[in-house]
């Protein structure tokens, strides 16, 4: 049976990314903010249509190709509504660098269907088709400033690695099709039950397309790339690719790692163990080293990376649950960190470097208070809400007895609390280097300081957005 | 969640929107909006627990539910969960009550201040803590409540911190409270070793199972684990309570407005204290011991702190002496397992020691802020409501009948006299003795302010008058209660049934049970009263005071200089914070000087930390070197990482 | 006869090489694209192969998908390459370390 109702909102954002490609044919000089309102509103009508069609049940559709479940319509909507604010956020900045046009907003949109077909992907097809719409568009939209030297060759680096990692997961992937014999998801976990143990055709397989996945998260030693992207790429974009595709790398780990191949759970588990230890070692002691605030950030997006794995490799729904609530809350700190990079920014200046930030207390004191709780919910700083998730992660650890990596994990996010709260320092107790005004648009100054506050004033509901984590991930095997 | 849950988790909520709303958009609304909307939040409160709450349990309905699971610790549920039986409805109405005559009254006092959304804020948020404190139903809430009250009590002592002397009381009042919470934690850590558990239901259901328990001490020696837990948790409430010898925090504490000195510390948080004991009942009643600490503790502090008051000059301080020593006869009565007439006590207290201090505070404004008794004197004429309010106030307090505070205060000395703990001699002479001095400060501090010569310069005299409505409505307000309340609550209170299970006594030594048995109405129990000793104490203490202070005001100044010596001993509150502040916190300050200097700058500074951040500096620019920049050498990294999973599988299986 | 194992070794070799391709290749960023084609190629042989000789269509079927989308990726590949090569004047893999460290 050919049902569309769960497809309805990936329908409505590509159709919508047709109608503005259209649309900027002709009336691109007519209606300046025409695109960047049709943008949002078809983010915003997809996400309360995915909410208006969600079911509590799982069901397959379009053959087998496409799963909609809690999870699913959970991290749908958590990615448009990350892209909307990020679009928001950028609003200003892109418009001032002069990509203000219709084709970011375009690839914005192919992004968010590429990230929403990853995230309900039931077959090897959807998964390969969701990865390659949403890498696609990231290299172009990183490329998008065409005379910004670091901007092109981020992206060219991000295409050649990006590429060599797809190759690795579809070779992967064609050996578990090749050992099960089945490109369904639910399929090749009902043929892997039946193999043996240690079947190396499956257990070569899965070593690559778990390389695949760890490039698309950005951990270590598939990390090469998150620096050099972020620092590269226009912050507007960074902003793009720090949020919502962490989201839907996270989500392939769960549909593929644990729900696809859950009968070589032993063996993903201590390959997990190695790459988030790298991650935590690798993303909190090279960040110190940093002087640019992007690429500190992007380390600092390793880091939590490992974090998020920490959750995972528990192997178990209620550490699935933790580790997804941990990469939600991470997209929205990002969100708000680089937010505060856009605000300080203006055109013909980029305040990426450390030094820019000096004496923003001085500059706007608001502005350095949500600063400074962007940077302890990064460092997991009680009472926000980034340390009850640092916490439920490493519970998890813990719980799932992986006691030395949980001790490594603690020792990493205190090395880790140097740099973020060295950013306070600067901010409050240095002199300032850069006085320029901030002038920034009122929508970005409201959603960045509803971000900043939401990030001390949800941790007395974590109870309820753990509780919600949960239920996404009751289904797990 | 039922409806009656979702009522009474609104109680505390609105307060805590009330509080949100002023002090996020204070600066918006301006200050009438501010107060409006915070003062309608409180009403609100007061109303569900008056209406709803009080008869809804008085009727048996009581009700011990979670309302939310904000996460786990281990197996340790963190749960958010009310307990609403007739003990909690009964310090809902007090709490809210005396905190909505409060706000009114804030108005009047803090008008034209530049704090005054910020002032509004922090007692709505003080009532929301308290409120959390009292309708908790596990010990973690219980905390969390705990230390809410605690530190807007802070916030508020400091509430005008550009003065150096209200800086140094909130900072007092902190550290002397962290003594005591740290008491209390290790209290709940050690019910949480014994119970594993920190429901109230399920540690109270365990407490007969848990009576053999014993805690070895260093020396071969063991403790009953109850008694060392109880001890624990009454040093918490010795601290918030202001007990000896953590007491000095409270006198200091008058620095705050005056409205906070009413609300927080004396008629709310500082029965916290009182509260927690009596909460825990079912545990103090298997521990003698733990109550005869209690009993001596809350005895001397009821009859040394009341001598205080009597060489206290600020108007403040004797109302601040006059509670630590209200609070030490409720202790008695705690430590008499009359905690029935601790609470009976504790309600009337509120009611009648807001009252005075709000009176003091009428004064004060008329006197711009001036709290100096002997620059006042002949005030009646000037300020009729806020005289009669005092009257009433000091009558109550001195425990003359009908007043409120004579049945409450009867009852506890009654009840002392029944226990036969170690330490109740004692305790009994010194509640007998307190009487007598309670009435003669309390007497002292009316006379000297309303009445005799006026002694304020000309100009405040010529300006003097009555104070707004706003204020001299909370007064008329509490003073009804400050005389009803004792003859209404009596009967239900201390013989009745009111409290059911919630106040649990071992019947053997139920003193009150005794005491029902000579109890026939309030008329006879005023009848009793004139052929014993109390009463008498009492309006000697008048009298004596109105001898020195009216009829030979002359005589006080030659007393204090032939008494020379025990007048310095009182007027330095007998050198506790001189040991404190020169001796402790003087010799720590010393070591940690030292420790400084040779510990951390050189050993863990030098040695450990920057030796640890200058290797984690190295390795950090090592690893970034390994980003090299070209894409070959990242797509090697990919690849080497591949081999490396690769081997490490197959190696494996 | 060819045997499956024997496809599967020549589709190893393939990917070896254009793996290898993409980390020894230090002179020609064009080169690298078509290093990149090999291993999508490599993996396309394994499809068909497995689809061949065990199970039925659906892995050709997801080579068609691989094709279409390998060509789309090139023509972006390419288009960067061009922005690139008009920002700096060279598709000298050595020359692109600006971001590093």
């Amino acid at each position: 049976m050919l049902h569309i109702r769960p497809v309805v909102p990936e329908i409505i954002v590509f159709a919508m990314a047709c109608v503005i490609l259209l649309a900027d044919l002709f009336w691109k000089r007519r209606f300046k903010g025409l695109m960047y309102g049709l943008t949002q509103a078809t983010l915003i009508a997809a996400s309360v249509t995915a909410y208006g069609l969600r079911d509590p049940r799982a069901r397959v559709v379009l053959h087998g190709m496409v799963v909609q479940d809690r999870l699913s319509t959970i991290l749908q909507i958590a990615i448009f509504a990350l892209t909307a604010i990020v679009l928001a956020y950028s609003r200003t900045y892109i418009v001032e660098r002069g990509v203000f046009r219709s084709e970011f907003f375009v690839l914005a949109l192919t992004g968010v269907v590429g990230m929403c077909v990853m995230v309900s992907a039931a077959h090897f097809l959807s998964l390969y088709l969701g990865l390659e719409l949403l890498s696609l568009s990231l290299y172009a939209l990183i490329a998008l400033q065409r005379d910004s030297i670091p901007a092109t060759e981020a992206a060219m680096k991000y295409f050649v690695l990006g590429a060599l990692s797809s190759g690795l997961l579809l070779y992967g992937l064609s050996m578990l099709y090749g050992a099960t014999g089945s490109l369904e998801i639910t399929r090749v976990a009902t043929a892997l039950a039946a193999l043996p143990r240690h079947d190396l055709v499956a257990t070569l397989g899965l070593v690559f397309v778990l390389s695949g996945l760890a490039f698309k998260l950005g951990v270590v030693p598939f990390h090469m790339w998150v620096p050099d992207v972020y620092e590269g790429a226009p912050t507007a974009v960074t902003l793009y690719v720090g949020a919502a595709p962490k989201i839907a790398a996270f989500a392939l780990f769960l549909r593929l790692l644990v729900e696809g191949l859950h009968g070589l759970s032993g063996a993903w588990q201590e390959m997990l163990v190695l790459l988030a230890f790298l991650s935590m070692a690798v993303g909190n002691i090279v960040a110190i080293a940093q002087t640019n605030l992007k690429r500190m950030l992007a380390y600092s997006a390793i880091a939590h990376m490992g974090f998020v794995l920490l959750g995972l490799l528990s192997a178990r729904v209620s550490g699935y649950a933790d580790a997804l609530f941990y990469a939600l809350v991470y997209a929205f700190m990002t969100l708000g960190a680089f937010g505060i990079i856009i605000l300080l920014s203006r055109k013909g200046f980029e305040a990426e470097r450390l030094e820019d930030l000096r004496g923003l207390y001085q500059r706007s004191p608001w502005y350095a208070w949500m600063m400074l709780l962007f940077m302890f919910s990064m460092a997991g700083v009680p009472p926000t809400i980034g340390f009850y998730a640092k916490f439920a992660v490493i519970e998890a650890a813990v719980s799932a007895g992986f006691y030395g990596l949980a001790v490594a994990a603690v020792l990493f996010s205190v090395i880790g609390a140097f740099y973020y709260l060295r950013i306070v320092k600067l901010m409050f107790f240095d002199a300032p280097v850069d006085a320029g005004p901030l002038r920034q648009g009122r929508d970005l100054r409201w959603l960045l300081s509803l971000n900043g506050i939401a990030m001390l004033l949800t941790t007395p509901w974590a109870g309820t957005l753990i509780a919600i984590c949960r239920s996404a991930v009751r289904g797990l095997p | 969640m039922t409806s009656a849950l979702a009522l009474y988790t609104a109680i505390p909520l609105v307060c805590l929107a009330g509080s949100l709303i002023a002090g996020f958009f204070g600066r918006i609304l301006g200050t009438v909006w501010t107060h409006r909307i915070v003062i309608l939040g409180i009403a609100i409160a007061f109303a569900l627990s008056a209406v709803y709450a009080l008869p809804r349990t008085m009727a048996g309905h009581d009700l011990d539910a979670t309302v939310y699971l904000w996460g786990r610790a281990g197996g340790l549920p963190l749960t958010v969960g009310f307990l609403i039986d007739p003990l909690t409805a009964l310090m809902m109405v007090v709490v809210t009550f005396v905190s909505l005559m409060v706000h009114i009254y804030t108005i009047g006092y803090m008008r034209g201040d530049p704090g005054y959304q910020r002032f509004f804020s922090y007692i709505a948020l003080f009532t929301f803590a308290m409120l959390m404190l009292v309708m908790a139903n596990n010990f973690l809430q219980l905390f969390f409540g705990w230390e809410g009250v605690g530190l807007v009590s802070y916030l508020l002592i400091g509430f005008w911190y550009t003065r150096e002397s209200a800086i140094f009381a909130s900072l007092k009042a902190f550290l002397v409270n962290r003594l005591g919470d740290f008491g209390f934690i290790l209290g709940i850590a050690a019910i949480y070793t014994v119970f594993h558990s920190l429901d109230y239901a399920t540690v109270f259901a365990h407490v007969d199972a848990a009576r053999h328990a014993r805690l070895a001490i260093i020396g071969g020696t063991s403790w009953h684990m109850l008694t060392v837990i109880c001890i624990l948790l009454f040093i918490g409430a010795m601290g918030k309570s202001a007990q000896m010898p953590l007491h000095v925090w409270l006198p200091d504490s008058m620095e705050g407005p005056t409205p906070i000195s009413a609300l927080i510390h004396a008629a709310t948080m500082v029965t916290a204290g009182i509260f927690m004991v009596a909460r825990m009942s079912p545990l103090f009643e298997q521990s003698p011991v733990a109550r005869s600490v209690v009993l001596v503790v809350g005895a001397s502090t009821a009859f040394f702190m009341a001598l205080l008051g009597m060489v206290q000059t600020d108007i403040k301080r004797v109302i601040a002496y006059s509670t630590l020593s209200q609070l030490g006869y409720m202790t008695v009565a705690l430590g008499a397992s009359a905690y029935a007439a601790a609470i009976f006590h504790l309600v009337t207290h509120a009611f009648f020691k807001a009252l005075l201090f709000l009176a003091a505070g009428s004064v004060i404004i008329a006197l711009h802020h001036e709290q100096d008794l002997r620059k006042m004197g002949g005030l009646r004429r000037y300020m009729p409501i806020t005289f009669a309010a005092t009257w009433v106030g000091s009558l109550a307090l001195a425990g003359i009948p009908p007043f409120a505070g004579f049945f409450s205060k009867d009852a506890i000395i009654d009840a002392v006299s029944y226990s036969t703990l170690p330490g109740a001699e004692y305790a009994f002479a010194a509640v007998l003795a307190g009487v007598f001095v309670t009435a003669f400060y309390t007497f002292r501090m009316l006379f000297l302010a309303f009445y005799g010569e006026p002694r304020m310069d000309a100009h405040t005299r010529h300006n003097l008058h009555e104070s707004p409505w706003v204020v001299t409505l909370p007064l008329v307000l509490l003073a009804i209660p400050s005389v009803l309340a004792g003859m209404v609550l009596i009967r239900p209170l201390l013989f009745g049934h009111f409290f059911r299970g919630a106040l649990y006594v071992r019947a053997a030594d139920n003193p009150l049970t005794r005491m029902a048995s000579h109890y026939h109405g309030v008329l006879a129990f005023i009848g009793t009263a004139f052929v014993s000793a109390p009463l008498y104490l009492a309006l000697a203490g008048i009298a004596t005071a109105w001898y020195l202070y009216i009829y030979r005001p002359e005589l006080p100044a030659r007393i204090t200089h032939h008494l020379h010596g025990f007048y310095t001993v009182l007027r330095a509150g007998y050198g506790f914070d001189a040991v404190y502040l020169d001796g402790i916190a003087a010799s720590a300050r010393a070591a940690g000087r030292f420790l400084w200097r040779v510990g951390d700058v050189q050993l863990i500074d030098g040695a450990i930390v920057n030796g640890t951040a200058r290797l984690v500096g190295r390795i950090a620019a090592w690893g970034r070197r390994l980003q090299s920049g070209y894409i070959y050498h990242y797509a090697f990294a990919i690849i080497l990482g591949l081999f490396v999973l690769m081997t490490f599988f197959l190696h494996r299986g | 006869m060819v045997s499956l194992s024997q496809y599967l070794i020549l589709a190893a070799a393939l990917f070896a090489i254009g793996v290898v391709g993409v980390f020894l290749n230090r002179k020609n960023l064009v080169v690298l694209l078509m290093a990149i084609e090999l291993i999508l190629l490599a993996v396309n042989l394994n499809f068909v192969a497995f689809s061949h000789f065990l199970w039925g269509m659906s892995g050709q079927v997801f080579v068609f998908f691989i094709l279409t989308v390998a060509a789309a990726e090139s023509a972006i590949g390419l288009a960067i390459l061009i922005v690139l090569f008009r920002n700096r004047r060279t598709i000298n893999v050595d020359d692109f370390d600006t971001l590093k460290g």
